[in-house]
């Protein structure tokens, strides 16, 4: 038995090099882009070339007896069935294995739990089905949404490369810099997670959970949403932009400056009143983006899940209610509290396209000043 | 010795079965109800799989064709909560209420007319839970696993009923298994001591422990997300100081001894069948044993290596990871004693055999990728993706599934009396083998490039791998069929089967007449 | 193990005739279950059907529990029962209990985890310092928590009065039941009736008070099921074993009626075994309750 052994290790031996073939073809993990991704990377291959030693020795062994022992050929069975040497030889020599794997898998792990010192530190907060944004020390923040259009998941329109992983704005990072993740939810539980900083730690409601990277390369990278966080679980990707710190720098003054002059904005138009026209065109827009993920494009929600809009007594009935839902959301229910979403402006045209959609005509308009007023008189 | 029954008391007594639906409603027979139990799992893997082929369809190409996205998660929901209780353990459950008794010579099952309950409310507990998908607003749509606060405040109105038929799930297994274990414990024939009880017998008196154990928790896991959704509760919700972390520390309490519940008996069948058909005892019959109870001890200690991700104090992460490579260990011995058990033997492949040595080696791959997923730190980039999906699939079906299937047409003969169509099951064999192969293999390179789980839709790199997927799972499913088709063959008719069809094989079972008479060993057996 | 039937003697093992009782039993609880769900869910609502099938449900138990236990005794009492027909009640039964420990184990998990670690964290303990600085600023940790996170406020339950006389009432309880039992086992009929009377008697009391604590609760405290973890935990653990104790309290009544009329022998009585078991359990459970639900 122990001679067939020897035999096969030295045929995986031979084999090991194709094993590495096959390992750099992107069937594989991602080696990723920092150090400890890296370091996962190396501890996935040894643990599964070790696992594709031990294999090729059992099944050998088990392959050798069925062609060599077969009754067909006449062999007379032996009739062994103990042996306390044996069966200790092979309970321990998995265990020290196993303590061989521990050890590195320990020193990485404890590597990866370190999160003192970041440079930089992210708030990262999930709900359903977007992420939102806030670098702490510079109070910068925003929601990163998917960019892919509707029609191209419904089969509408050709498939562009990066199908749904996609983001109208995505989180920048500077390199060669410890970036802090504070992971927090505003619903379920979601997971950001971007294989190339080996980085995946669930976004839990109302706790924080920490993880941090530091990225060697700029360029793109693209994560998905890894835990099951309800209807749109697959359409909440991760877009991440590492650039170089100078041009990080750069990039979130001018985002500052840009958020100032938008509230700026805001402010003016409280006094001008926008037009039916106007209203209707952008509360489509936003309507499409914020709302129809649940409440559908055609206003009629999801039976029994989500409420439908369409001729619904909220969006046909008392417009301070309606204003107040919006902006607030509504407690114990996936409906959300956009007032930090969407501008006075979006949500002014979105309350009025939902009043005036699907045939709600009530002819009623509101304002950004109006919408306004809802929010001050909350506080 | 008699294996018909005596007369127990004045009123006539008839000894063979009653006719009817009368027979199967009011049954307190061992195999009647092992029949029950069998014929229900495997129409609810048939369900369950359907289900399973809804799933494939959808994620054979991108983009969202036939379902929407609410209802796969709901199908990837159901599908797992029907495979899992619905499948597998009655399957179990049904070779134990079949095999138990015939193995250590005893009349019945301890508490026959409980047995008769514990099957009974089976089949109502799933008819909720379908019906609840017809319901506004459909079934369960959170993944069997339920976490809050998904399953709680964001769940569908129809959850109540999700967490009642869960409850009689539970009764029924709780009952089933402490009527296993009396049986075992008290019902042995004289002479039967426990070193010489079938591994069969032992793996499922150790999984019954497991059963007893974990299931009531699975029910206070559900009451509290009744509670938490409808009663105003805050188990799992921070704002009342609760943790919806917590949710998932009482579930894979539960749900990790539940995983080996599933596997430990297909160790025994797996450890019946090829002593039998290498014509050799089997290896290390004591280590075996002690094997068994090792992993059951530590599957109580490894449950957080479901939650690595969720921001558990290092000294829990290490310790979870730890205890879970741990369980390599005695696994190692058992598949170590099966490979040895068939050195040197002379062997034969007829089907239960060939089953039975798929599953030592496609289980242990599954058990290698488990292995992998327990290294925290490399379970980062695992978790929640397709390369979960493709470990537990080789153990749940390469593993426990194939074992089932190896049992039925181990003792087939024992229960129809007749032989079942070899050539037809052969092709069963090669069919799913294949077939399973291409279904699960490639779902490691979805996960390992990325691809989360519970997804209706994915990014375009890798449409090509899920439709290979897809490809292999319509034909696995078809496969099936084939053993539909044989085993109702087979219990109509075919070639007479002896009392021990098998050379090599051992055991009281095959000391009674096939098909075996109704009542077995009314007076019980000496054993030498 | 089996014994040898000898002629005349009952078999070694009786194994019943069909039974309709069980598929009854079945029905039975698929009603409870569909009507529990839908009474759940029809509570926001003004549909109330549920609850009709969920009380049918319940009556068609009663009945099912009737008929099947009403074999059994017929069947004992008849002697076709051997010894071992007794172990595997006797085995049975223990099992049960044992579930039902775990049953009661997950709560008390609950109870722990939220003390030791959930709450502590909210608090900014352990790797959570983001967790209280950034989400909770103004929470501390405490237990009881009578001020949540979202800072529901409640006041804690103390353990002196009626949680302490309720101990002193169910202990004395097990020693009664206890003297019962000597008493079946010595055929001295008064003593194990008026002690039976008693325990029966002493559950109901504590019932009594356990009612009187929720309506303090309730009123004068504001300690509610939805007042957070802490109530939570509290109604949840008390409650079940409330229920518990309802059904211990019924069990021992049944046994009373049916030793009143003559049933039990010293030799033969694994019913009121198995109903007094069932009462110590529920007692040792209240035990642990007491110290980690009140005075800790
Ligand atoms: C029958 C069911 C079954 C069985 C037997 C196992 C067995 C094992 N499982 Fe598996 N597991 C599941 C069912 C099962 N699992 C399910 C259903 C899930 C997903 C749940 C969900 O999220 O939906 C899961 C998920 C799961 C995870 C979580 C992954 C994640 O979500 O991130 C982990 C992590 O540690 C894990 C580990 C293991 C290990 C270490 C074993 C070990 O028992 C394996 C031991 C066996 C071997 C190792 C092979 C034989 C041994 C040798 C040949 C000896 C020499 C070998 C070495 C020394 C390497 N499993
Ligand atoms: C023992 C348990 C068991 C079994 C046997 C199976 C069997 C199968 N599973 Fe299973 N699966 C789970 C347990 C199991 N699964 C669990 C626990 C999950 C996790 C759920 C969750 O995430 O919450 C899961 C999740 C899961 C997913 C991931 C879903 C997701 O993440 O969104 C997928 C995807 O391919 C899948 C596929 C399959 C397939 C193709 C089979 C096949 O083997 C099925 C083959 C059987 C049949 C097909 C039935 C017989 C044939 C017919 C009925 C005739 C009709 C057939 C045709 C038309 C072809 N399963
Ligand atoms: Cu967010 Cu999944
Ligand atoms: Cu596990």
């Amino acid at each position: 038995m122990l001679r067939t052994a020897t035999r096969l290790t030295a045929g995986v031996g031979a084999l090991l090099p194709l094993i590495t073939a096959a390992a750099e073809t992107p069937l594989n993990m991602t080696k990723g882009v920092t150090a400890v991704s890296q370091d996962v990377y190396q501890l996935h291959m040894t643990i599964f070339y070790i696992c594709c030693v031990i294999g090729l020795i059992v099944f050998g062994v088990m392959f050798w007896s069925i062609i060599h022992h077969r009754k067909s050929k006449g062999v007379k069975p032996a009739q062994f069935h103990e042996s306390t040497k044996v069966e200790i030889f092979w309970t321990a020599v998995p265990l020290l294995i196993l303590i061989g794997m521990a050890i590195p898998a320990t020193q990485v792990l404890m590597n990866m739990d370190d999160t003192s010192e970041a440079d930089v530190t992210v708030l990262v907060t999930g709900s359903q089905w977007k992420w939102h944004y806030k670098y702490i020390d510079d109070d910068v923040e925003y929601y990163s949404l998917l960019a892919t259009p509707r029609a191209e998941i419904e089969n509408k329109l050709a498939k562009t490369d990066n199908y749904l992983l996609e983001v109208d704005r995505p989180l920048v990072l500077p390199i060669g810099k410890k970036v802090r993740f504070l992971m927090t939810s505003d619903d379920v539980i979601h997971s950001w997670w971007v294989p190339e900083f080996a980085v995946k730690k669930d976004a839990n409601p109302g706790f924080i959970n920490e993880a941090w990277t530091r990225i060697d390369e700029p360029g793109t990278y693209r994560g998905q949403c890894a835990e099951l966080c309800g209807k749109d679980h697959g359409f909440m990707p991760i877009v991440v932009i590492a650039k170089p710190d100078t041009e990080y720098r750069a990039w979130l003054t001018n985002l500052k400056a840009e958020q100032a002059q938008a509230k700026a904005e805001e402010q003016k138009l409280l006094a001008m009143s926008m037009s039916m026209e106007e209203l209707m065109a952008e509360g489509e827009k936003v309507y499409l983006a914020a709302c129809a993920a649940c409440h559908q494009p055609n206003g009629e929600g999801l039976k029994g899940v989500f409420p439908g809009l369409k001729g619904s007594p909220l969006t046909i009935g008392d417009i301070n209610g309606h204003i107040d839902i919006v902006i607030h959301g509504k407690k114990g229910t996936a409906m959300q509290a956009f007032d930090k979403q969407l501008s006075l402006r979006e949500l002014a045209a979105v309350i009025t396209y939902e009043r005036n959609a699907w045939g709600n005509d009530t002819g009623q308009m509101v304002q950004p000043k109006d919408v306004d007023a809802r929010i001050k008189s909350a506080i | 010795m008699s294996s018909v029954a005596e007369p127990v008391d004045g009123h006539e007594h008839h000894h063979g079965p009653a006719t009817g639906l009368k027979r199967w409603l009011f049954t307190t027979n061992h195999k009647d109800i092992g029949s029950l139990y069998l014929w229900f799992s495997f129409a609810m893997f048939l369900v369950g799989g359907a289900m399973a082929m809804v799933i494939r369809a959808e994620l054979f190409q991108p983009g969202l064709q036939l379902v929407d996205p609410n209802f796969f998660n709901q199908m990837t929901t159901v599908h797992g909560l029907i495979m899992v209780f619905g499948a597998v353990m009655p399957a179990f459950t049904g070779l134990a209420n079949w095999m138990i008794p015939m193995m250590i010579g005893a009349p019945d099952m301890a508490l026959p007319r409980m047995n008769n309950w514990s099957f009974w409310i089976l089949p109502f507990a799933f008819s909720m839970l379908l019906f609840s998908l017809f319901t506004e607003g459909g079934g369960p749509n959170f993944g069997w696993t339920f976490y809050a606060p998904l399953s709680t405040t964001y769940s569908p109105e129809s959850t109540a009923l999700f967490v009642f038929a869960v409850h009689i799930m539970g009764i029924s297994s709780i009952m089933g298994a402490i009527n296993v274990v009396v049986t075992i414990v008290n019902m042995r024939a004289p002479g039967m001591t426990w070193m010489k009880l079938p591994l069969f017998v032992w793996t499922w008196l150790i999984t019954a422990f497991l059963l007893i154990a974990v299931m009531p928790v699975l029910a206070g896991a559900v009451t509290m997300v009744l509670t938490d959704k409808y009663f105003g509760t805050s188990f799992f919700d921070a704002a009342g100081g609760g943790d919806p972390v917590m949710f998932q520390h009482i579930f894979w309490f539960f749900g990790h001894p539940e995983v080996y519940i599933m596997i430990l008996p297909a160790f025994g069948v797996v450890s019946a069948i090829i002593p039998a058909f290498s014509r050799k005892p089997l290896f290390g019959y004591a280590s075996m044993v002690y094997a068994t109870a090792s992993i059951a001890i530590l599957s109580f200690l490894v449950w957080a290596h479901h939650m690595f991700t969720t921001g558990m104090p290092l000294f829990g992460q290490l310790f979870f990871m730890y205890c879970t490579m741990l369980i390599a260990v005695p696994t190692g011995v058992k598949v170590f004693n099966w490979v040895a058990t068939m050195w040197r033997g002379a062997l034969t492949f007829e089907v239960p055999m060939l089953f039975a040595v798929a599953f030592v080696i496609l289980f242990t791959i599954g058990g290698f990728s488990g292995l992998m997923l327990a290294i925290t730190p490399v379970d980062f980039q695992y978790h929640d993706t397709y390369f979960v999906v493709a470990h537990f699939h080789y153990v749940l079906v390469t593993g426990a599934v194939f074992s089932i299937m190896a049992a039925v047409y181990y003792w087939l003969p024992k229960w129809t009396g007749h032989m079942y169509d070899e050539g037809l099951g052969k092709m069963h064999f090669w069919c799913s083998l294949i077939s399973v192969n291409v279904l699960f293999f490639p779902m490691h390179f979805l996960g390992l490039a990325g691809m989360p789980r519970r997804i209706p839709d994915y990014a375009l790199q890798f449409a090509d791998i899920n439709q290979i997927v897809s490809i292999g799972g319509f034909a696995f499913g078809l496969s099936q069929l084939i053993f539909l088709w044989l085993v109702i063959k087979c219990v109509r008719g075919g070639e007479a089967a002896a009392a021990k069809p098998w050379e090599g094989s051992e055991g009281l079972e095959w000391t009674v007449p096939s098909p075996a008479p109704y009542h077995t060993f009314t007076t019980p057996p000496e054993v030498k | 193990m089996a014994t040898e039937p000898l002629p005349g003697q009952t078999p070694a093992y009786y194994v019943p005739e069909q039974s309709p009782w069980p598929i009854v039993g079945a029905i039975a609880l698929c009603l409870i279950a569909v009507g529990a769900g839908y009474t759940v869910q029809q509570m926001s609502g003004d549909a109330t059907w549920g609850k009709w099938i969920l009380f049918a449900g319940l009556v068609m138990l009663v009945v099912m529990l009737f008929g099947w236990f009403g074999n059994v005794i017929h069947e004992s009492m008849s002697g076709f029962y051997s010894d071992q027909m007794d172990r595997s009640f006797r085995q049975g039964m223990s099992w049960f209990i044992f579930s039902e420990v775990m049953f009661f184990a997950a709560f008390f998990g609950a109870l722990f985890y939220a003390r030791i670690f959930a709450v502590p964290w909210l608090g900014g303990s352990s790797n959570n310092a983001m967790t209280a600085a950034i989400l909770w600023p103004e929470f501390t940790s405490q237990w009881p928590l009578i001020k949540t996170p979202d800072g529901t406020e409640t006041q804690a339950m103390g353990w002196q009065g009626l949680p302490l006389y309720n101990t002193i009432i169910l202990l004395t309880s097990s020693v009664t039941l206890h003297f019962a039992h000597v008493g079946l086992e010595q055929n001295k009929r008064k003593q194990l009736i008026s002690m039976l009377s008693l325990t029966v008697l002493l559950g109901v009391i504590f019932l009594f008070l356990q009612v009187e604590e929720y309506i303090h609760a309730y009123q004068e405290m504001g300690l509610t099921l939805d007042a957070g973890i802490y109530g939570n935990t509290f109604f949840l653990l008390t409650g079940f074993h409330g229920m518990h104790v309802t059904l211990g309290t019924l069990i021992l009544f049944i046994l009373l009626l049916r030793i009143i009329k003559g049933h039990f022998s010293a030799e033969q009585h694994f019913g009121f075994q198995a109903g007094a078991w069932y009462w110590h359990f529920v007692d040792v459970v209240w035990l642990c309750l007491f110290v980690f639900v009140y005075i800790i």
